[in-house]
């Protein structure tokens, strides 16, 4: 019998799992509250996936154009949000982003300059003014090295190579977590007041994703079994521009940027084909012509943007339909072509890691050729449902932000937005969990059976004689996926995805990774598919739910935005029986913020709707 | 889809030895999809790191034909179709497993770098650099940390003197931080907005004076950042500057110049 007082135990007021940007943003914030914090990451620190995030992060400054403000930026919000969005959290983010910025500028960050030595600030899809944030392409990196290198001074406990198993519990309310070192398997215990997922999404459940092998859905398949909601999990966002030749780099992603900057969509025939998917929605703020659009890039303030820009769940379908009407390129993609509309040096001064990967990767110049690109599975809208402003979760203790946190992107995210609500909500969880520790009368405790009883379950697996591989159960699930659950949907694929889950989760229990527990990625792999099974279900089954196409969740059965659907959300728990599915109405939007994100532009513009509204 | 052989050191602190692997590759693949695929197929417990698969996390450092490279930006028609390709962990770092190291060392002198210190903003509450003052800095941020650099510094690869291999108690006779980090020191030391005097501790804390210029670091680097030529070379020219030019030295201490601002010890925190 195992002696649960041997195992090493780490005392923290709060744990942080993940060190991405949103994970880093809240032990700072957390530590600046004199909270002993610790954070957990799978990974060495600054190998996050973050640093993946090329384009920028949105924040309405107003420093290229001097027309943006929040209520502009929330509005934009909304409708790419397909109005699904929590109103509250599309209202924090827009007002708070650009402060957060420019606090990152304090800490070392060096974006682009405007003329003027400002912030510069790039065009992206679905934001009306260039808001974007950023250094050439590789913003995330900026974002990460600048908030590790202020972390490391906060004094935060930085626990690398470590990864959570399990929250631990004292009644209703948080007591802990139970992780192992992925260097030695040993195991280990934090105790803690407070626990702040910022775990992402769980992308690696597709087999073309841009995610990497990190994003196995830990934080929000953990909050589940704890006992929290999940919410909007349906939503799952394919990037339109994902790489798609040669096969083994198909998915890494070519960030919007590409078309920020001119960049422009091409079938094989040779036609600018985004002007035939222009939606009734955004008709009024889109070029009709390709003249128009040329302007619009030239600087002409009084024409509108390209379709290229459109938002990523359109971009993303219209893609997928040229493809499939047998327009597409020779592997299966289509042409994003900047090669043609900007010089040489202005594509490697901008773009510099998306020539550098082209080059290196593919063997192709994108100042001379244009590229091939396809949908790639990039973002989780859903995850853990939390309280708009202390990022609480149902479970008392347990906090998530950024990507494994719902809420803040609706049905589809717009480019930009994920970078700025890192460090909005990142903020927020560490002001919400202060909060939440000095409001606590004792130290809650992990009980000792739940502590045996999840190490008993992640050490069956190395001492089965025989069993599943778990790279090839991983290959499986990923058929299932791409096959029942991908960029369109419908109801007989859904409910076949939901059978073949329950077959992969019987042949998970016989999962067997032989080897020891020192620096066994086998192992790794197979405690990682426990996550990405419960996250693939509740995609699956939030899928099967909702009978309408919104944003990223496209039902070939069920054409188009319902009028009904947009009053509900999708939650799931987990009940007696196993995974609960509730459909449950939204409570209605405060009528200030309703009638900004409802206005036509130039009612917003010129104050007629909105003025009064601080 | 060819079958081509792969040699991968497999072993842990205690030694090991190359394992030979026969893999199938496909066209397009990098050095990192086969070994995802040997650990697939047949040695799940492979050690390995990688993170983003594009060259922008700079996990999957290892020694690859003998050459430090990034695993997933090394391609496998840069080889010839009959070269036996060798795989080995960072020659500079202790072994963990397989081909992963112990880098923690790196992350210690990253800790002991004095964080950034900014001016105050401006009276409209923004900060005011143009583009040309950044770009310098702005190269040097691109560093992704692989910390191959770090692996084919001499000062750093000279296993007896080492200080990434000291235990505790040994007496570390240099005090390098190695290329990685007089770049990152680089970056704050030239950061337009910094105010604090970094120079004394590149001297003598980081020393700037172990580096001996020969430029390997450069070579290996896969951002292409001019580590040496931009960045070692003027923190190196700043040193002399200050401790060994007469005339500055007179200047300084007739005039109080020469210096951004006070000493950290003469200043207010």
């Amino acid at each position: 019998m195992l002696d649960v007082s041997e195992i090493q135990t780490i005392e923290h007021d709060v744990v942080v799992v993940g060190a991405g940007g949103a994970g880093l943003r809240a032990a700072i914030e957390c530590s600046a509250h004199k909270l002993s914090t610790g954070v957990l990451s799978k990974s060495l620190l600054g190998k996050a996936h973050t640093v993946m995030a090329e384009g920028g992060m949105a924040a309405a400054m107003g420093n290229v154009d001097s027309r943006d403000n929040w209520k502009v930026h929330f509005r934009d919000t909304m409708r790419g949000g397909k109005f699904l969005n929590l109103w509250r959290m599309a209202e924090l983010h827009a007002k708070q982003a650009p402060d957060r910025v420019r606090e990152l500028e304090e800490w070392g960050a060096v974006f682009d300059r405007t003329k003027e030595g400002l912030i510069s600030q790039r065009n992206f899809g679905g934001h009306r003014y260039p808001r974007l944030a950023h250094v050439g392409d590789r913003t995330g990196l900026e974002l990460i090295r600048s908030l590790q290198d202020h972390g490391v001074h906060q004094g935060i406990s930085f626990h690398m190579e470590c990864t959570a198993l399990e929250v631990l519990k004292d009644g209703d309310r948080v007591a802990g977590l139970l992780a192992y070192w992925r260097e030695t398997g040993r195991f280990v215990v934090f105790r803690c007041k407070a626990v702040i997922f910022a775990t992402g999404g769980g992308g690696k459940a597709w087999p073309v994703t841009s995610n990497s092998w990190e994003y196995t859905g830990d934080g929000i398949a953990m909050a589940y079994e704890a006992g929290a909601e999940l919410m909007d999990l349906e939503f799952t966002q394919f990037h339109p521009t994902g790489m798609v030749w040669p096969l083994s780099v198909r998915g890494i992603l070519v960030t919007e940027g590409v078309r920020g900057d001119g960049g422009v969509l091409k079938n094989n025939k040779g036609e600018r084909f985004m002007f035939n998917y222009i939606s009734e929605r955004f008709a009024p703020e889109t070029a009709a012509t390709i003249e128009e659009g040329d302007r619009w890039l030239a600087g002409d303030k009084s024409a509108r943007r390209p379709p290229e820009l459109l938002t990523r769940d359109e971009v993303a379908r219209a893609i997928t339909a040229e493809v499939k009407a047998g327009r597409g390129s020779p592997h299966g993609g289509v042409f994003l072509d900047i090669a043609s509309r900007r010089p040489a040096d202005f594509i490697k001064r901008k773009l510099p890691s998306m020539y550098h990967q082209f080059k290196e990767l593919a063997e192709v110049d994108i100042t001379r050729e244009p590229m091939e690109v396809g949908p790639t599975l990039h973002y989780f809208m859903g995850g853990i449902r939390v309280d708009a402003d202390s990022q609480e979760s149902t479970v008392p203790g347990l906090f998530a932000c950024g990507e494994c946190g719902a809420g803040m992107h609706g049905a589809n995210r717009l480019g930009g937005n994920s970078l700025s609500d890192l460090i909005v909500f990142g903020k927020l969880a560490g002001d919400g969990a202060k909060k939440y520790v000095s409001s606590l009368g004792s130290t809650p405790a992990p009980s000792d059976d739940q502590i045996s009883a999840g190490i008993r379950r992640a050490t069956e697996i190395l001492n089965r004689e025989s069993g599943t591989n778990p790279y090839l159960l991983h290959d499986k699930l990923q058929g299932v996926m791409s096959r029942g659950v991908g960029i369109v949907r419908k109801k007989d694929e859904l409910e076949q995805a939901v059978h073949e889950l329950d077959e992969l989760k019987a042949e998970a229990a016989t999962m067997r990774a032989p080897g020891t527990s020192q620096y066994n990625p086998g192992w790794h792999e197979a405690l990682s598919m426990r996550s990405l099974l419960i996250t693939s279900e509740a995609v699956t089954r939030a899928a099967l739910v909702r009978e309408e196409s919104r944003g990223a969740h496209t039902r070939l059965d069920f054409p188009g935005e319902s009028a009904e659907w947009v009053k509900y959300n999708v939650i799931i728990k987990k009940g007696a029986g196993g995974m609960e599915v509730e459909k449950r109405q939204r409570p209605d939007g405060p009528a200030h913020l309703v009638a900004i994100a409802n206005a036509k532009i130039e009612d917003l513009e010129s104050g007629k709707v909105g003025a009064d509204v601080k | 889809m060819a079958k081509r052989v792969f040699k991968v050191w497999r072993g842990n602190p205690q030694g090991g030895d190359f394992k030979q692997f026969d893999v199938d590759v496909d066209p397009g693949m990098v050095v990192l999809d086969v070994l995802h695929r040997i650990q697939a197929q047949q040695a799940n417990d492979l050690a390995l790191r990688w993170n983003c698969k594009a060259g922008k996390c700079g996990s999957c450092s290892m020694e690859i034909n003998g050459k430090p490279r990034l695993a997933c930006m090394t391609r496998m028609n840069s080889f010839a179709e009959d070269d036996t390709i060798t795989c080995q962990p960072l020659k500079a770092f202790p072994v963990m497993k397989d081909l992963v190291t112990d880098v923690s060392w790196n992350y210690e002198q990253n800790k002991k770098i004095p964080k950034f210190k900014p001016r105050p903003r401006e009276s409209d509450g923004t900060y005011r650099m143009y583009q040309e003052d950044v770009d310098r800095v702005q190269e040097f941020r691109k560093c992704i940390e692989c910390f191959l650099c770090q692996d084919v510094c001499h000062v750093l690869r000279d296993r007896e003197k080492a200080p990434q291999h000291a235990k505790a108690g040994d007496k570390v006779p240099n005090a390098f931080v190695g290329p990685r980090f007089m770049i990152r020191l680089a970056s704050l030391e030239m950061h337009p907005l910094d105010t604090d005097d970094r120079i004394p501790e590149i001297r003598k804390e980081f020393g700037s004076g172990m580096c001996n210029i020969t430029r390997c670091c450069t070579e290996v680097c896969p951002e292409s950042i001019g580590i040496t030529d931009n960045g070692i070379i003027p923190l190196k020219e700043r040193v002399v500057d200050r401790y060994f030019d007469p005339i500055a030295i007179v200047g300084r201490k007739l005039l109080g110049i020469g210096r951004r601002t006070k000493a950290r010890n003469e200043g207010a925190g």
